[in-house]
């Protein structure tokens, strides 16, 4: 089946039920298989046994950038080409972004307090995750708020643009700015800094939460699909009685 | 000693981690269950899109559907 073939939800919700199954049942062996080696993972020389926290920190931080960029591709598929399943992409992908960015803040408070002697400090790193979730929240808030879905769309692909530009800031806020949070250790020029009895597990880790992810935007995206099919019925019924 | 004196942090960590997995895999898990719920109970009244398309009310759903 091509890709652009899921383009039409009758036959996405047919691959959806199918999927699910089998991309939730990799997901738990990819956690229980991180989760071990998470946990055989030596201390790091400097962090102590607190870098075991790095292990969900990191992956929820890359889910909450990746939640908002699946969102603006989704953005431009409602804008431009006025698809439906952009739509529902979009809905899907920001309550799941916007917890796994909860997640990262919360998770980088609870290491910050031990290595930083502070839950919170307003550096740039921080405080554009901070932004981030924020503007999760306002999407979240403007999808409720509108009643037709396809104007609440519209609406809320311009915000998720709008709010892309939050993404680079993240990226680049430990470069432009002298901030308390450290610099790029994973993906950077020259290489990862980290030794690698921790970086596999990380590695690991982040591929299980991937996994994970994309199971839940699936099943989110049935769910959306299924909503609407109700709301037709409903609407249908309404004027069938009137 | 370093360790142990982080270990709550790590537990509280691990703990927010689970809540919030826990509570998106249920969040997910029960919206589907609402949403087939909705599905059968207009179906079971007679509302079904095939009904739909006798009473030529399809182009409502076709917008709304996906």
């Amino acid at each position: 089946m091509a890709i652009v073939d899921l383009a039409n939800p009758t036959r996405f919700l047919r691959f959806a039920n199918a999927t699910i199954p089998w991309l939730g049942g990799v997901a738990v062996i990819a956690f229980a298989f991180a989760v071990n080696q998470a946990l055989l993972a030596p201390d790091d020389y400097q962090q102590g046994a607190a870098v075991k926290i790095m292990f969900i920190h990191v992956p929820s931080a890359w889910l909450g950038m990746l939640g908002w960029g699946v969102m603006t591709i989704a953005a431009l598929g409602t804008l431009v080409w006025r698809h439906p399943l952009a739509d529902v992409t979009a809905k899907a992908a920001a309550t799941i972004g916007a917890a796994f960015t909860f997640l990262c803040l919360v998770t980088g408070s609870l290491w910050g307090r031990p290595m930083w002697g502070t839950y919170w400090v307003w550096d740039a790193r921080l405080t554009s995750v901070l932004v981030l979730f924020l503007l999760y929240l306002g999407v979240i808030a403007l999808w409720r708020a509108v009643e037709d879905p396809s104007r609440a769309a519209r609406a809320a692909a311009i915000l998720t643009l709008v709010g892309a530009i939050d993404l680079p800031i993240i990226k680049f806020s430990v470069e432009w700015w002298n901030t308390l949070h450290q610099g790029a250790s994973v993906f950077r020029l020259g290489g990862p800094s980290i030794d690698p009895s921790i970086l596999t597990p990380l590695l690991v880790m982040t591929a299980a939460f991937t996994l994970l992810f994309a199971t839940l935007l699936i099943a989110a995206m049935r769910n959306e699909i299924l909503r609407r099919r109700v709301r037709a019925l409903l609407l249908m019924q309404a004027s069938a009685a009137s | 000693m370093e360790g142990v004196n982080h270990l709550g942090f790590i537990i509280a960590a691990y703990a927010a981690a689970v809540a919030v997995i826990g509570g998106l895999t249920a969040w997910v898990l029960l919206d589907y269950r609402a949403q087939r719920h909705h599905l059968l109970e207009l179906e079971s009244k007679g509302v079904t899109r095939r009904s739909a398309a006798r009473s030529g009310m399809m182009m409502e759903e076709v917008k709304e559907e996906a």
